[in-house]
């Protein structure tokens, strides 16, 4: 309990034995973004999970992203109540489209100000924040 | 309208009056004291009930739960839990129950001790879900009006719509809650500063919550709840009040995908379902309860239910035509919405009441002559997860 207090408040961090999105966050080890896409329809499947959306007989096939994408939309949080990230306000949260298709919510980095240096259709690349077990993949702009 | 099927009416409301109950009363409380006043606004009671509608965010097999606690033997059971517009859910689930002869009278409920618990809700905390969803997007601290507020982003980059624009929603709900009693009291128990009607500089000159979002443009977190009582034609009939139809309803859902369009909600799959089957439009509708947990919730909303079209809601709401008084557009939120007058985080229900009240010519903001409502609850977040309830209401 007095241990537990005394711990520095940390990024909410995935869980690698989920089960849908446990192989994802084991390969963010290497900072490789995996996501998957069905051999039999090609239906890009995001979030990751153990089934294809787009048909019933789907065969699920990881493959690498890149790394490269767009920011689709953001805010700039000023007001949180979580014991990291109450901290760490101003911070920008943003949809990203990776080029490859897949839209995942990350937290933009790398930049001075996020109150002005932030804007929809800007070009990022990932940028991993490295922890033991995994990364967390967020963005910067290029 | 000669066509339209008038099969189940809601007969009884009732809105929780406090908003603050200083941990006094618990929420299945609320629900029960709720449920007796709107049995008794309709002239009937716990036996009466055959069909219970709960959204099951009080406890595990709440169907079983609030079965025993209210005392009641139902015949129907529905534990629709999609988040604040369950309620808007349930009304349509009742609808099918009664029109196909399950049920007479069906009684929903809700209660909350969001404020005096001090539930995170809008800025709290997120993280340490397991479901696959969660697992993927908790890293990144995106409070549930960050979230929110990305859609705004969006909408203005896309259309050009503004802070001001976005304000006259706000403006709006809080020219009502000046009108409501039980309004000005909430906001005096939450301790709201400055307690007036609202203008659009006081608006986007409050402080920024989340980008674009200004505080003004968040609802409240209170206590609340309450209940609606909703009973088949020939039930109807014999109750202390006038029958309040429902015409119509629509249901969906939308969830994050790669490519979609984060500036149009799963209202745009609901509402023309509802409309359809009430067999009216929107430019016939004289009031909107439109979910307002944040303002961008109601432009979107607007724009999906069809009231203009998608990307024109900016422009749209200009001028205060969304006021009661106001001609060019429905009344919206007469009571003081999420806004102004009631959000224990699940208002769906309160939609639904107010559009009684109007319809009735109970509301204190009363548009004259009003003869058509829509209730169209947002339940989840609208950047993300969430579901899309319409009920078309219409007077006797």
């Amino acid at each position: 309990m007095a241990e537990e207090q005394k711990k520095v408040p940390s990024r909410p961090m995935p869980k690698l034995t989920e089960l849908d999105t446990g192989d994802f966050w084991h390969a963010t080890k290497n900072k490789e973004f995996k996501y998957q896409q069905c051999a039999n329809c090609q239906t890009i499947v995001w979030h990751p999970r153990a089934h294809c959306t787009g048909c019933v007989d789907g065969d699920l096939q990881w493959k690498t992203s890149k790394g490269q994408g767009t920011i689709y939309s953001f805010s700039v949080v000023r007001l949180s109540y979580h014991p990291f990230f109450r901290s760490k306000v101003p911070y920008a949260v943003a949809y990203v489209d990776l080029d490859e298709g897949p839209r995942f919510l990350t937290n933009v980095t790398g930049v001075e100000d996020p109150l002005t240096d932030v804007h929809i259709g800007q070009r990022v690349t990932l940028e991993w924040e490295e922890y033991e077990e995994l990364s967390i993949p967020l963005v910067k702009p290029v | 309208m000669a066509t339209q099927s008038r099969d189940a009416a809601i007969v009884g409301v009732y809105e929780y009056p406090s908003r603050d109950v200083e941990g006094k009363v618990n929420p299945l409380q609320i629900k029960a004291a709720s449920a007796a006043k709107a049995l008794a606004d309709a002239g009937l009671t716990w036996s009466d009930v055959d069909a219970i509608y709960d959204a099951s965010e009080g406890a595990p097999m709440s169907g079983l739960m609030i079965s025993e606690y209210f005392g009641i033997k139902p015949s129907v059971i529905d534990t629709t839990g999609v988040g604040g517009s369950s309620y808007e859910f349930h009304a349509a689930h009742a609808l099918r129950a009664i029109r196909d002869g399950k049920a007479k009278v069906a009684l929903l409920t809700y209660g909350s001790t969001a404020h005096s618990s001090a539930m995170a809700i809008g800025a709290g905390g997120r993280g340490g879900g397991v479901a696959p969803g969660d697992n993927m997007e908790s890293f990144a601290g995106q409070t549930l009006i960050a979230n929110y507020a990305m859609v705004a982003r969006r909408h203005m980059h896309d259309y050009g719509t503004t802070s001001e624009q976005l304000a006259e929603i706000s403006t709006a709900t809080r020219y009502h809650a000046m009108r409501n009693p039980e309004a000005v009291e909430a906001m005096n128990d939450l301790e709201f500063l400055n307690i007036r009607e609202t203008t659009i500089e006081d608006v986007v000159g409050s402080r920024m919550i989340a980008d674009p979002l200004h505080l003004l443009e968040c609802c409240m977190v209170s206590d609340g709840g309450g209940a609606v009582v909703i009973a088949s034609a020939d039930v109807a009939k014999n109750c202390a009040k006038t029958p309040v139809w429902i015409l119509g309803t629509g249901e969906a859902t939308k969830y994050p995908q790669n490519g979609a369009d984060l500036t149009s909600s799963a209202g745009v799959e609901s509402a023309p379902v509802a409309f359809g089957e009430a067999g009216v439009t929107p430019a016939e509708i004289d009031i909107a309860m439109i979910y307002d947990s944040f303002s961008i919730t109601v432009l979107t909303l607007l724009e999906d239910l069809g009231f203009c079209a998608k990307g024109e809601g900016g422009a749209w709401v200009e001028g205060g035509r969304l006021r009661f008084d106001q001609s060019g557009g429905p009344a919206l939120n007469t009571d003081g919405g999420g806004l102004s007058s009631n959000h224990p985080g699940m208002r769906g229900i309160f939609l639904l009441i107010e559009a009684v009240r109007q319809l009735r010519g109970e509301s204190s903001s009363q548009v004259n002559d009003a003869k058509l409502a829509v209730a169209h609850g947002n339940g989840g977040m609208l950047g993300g997860r969430h579901s899309a309830g319409t009920v078309i209401l219409g007077g006797d």
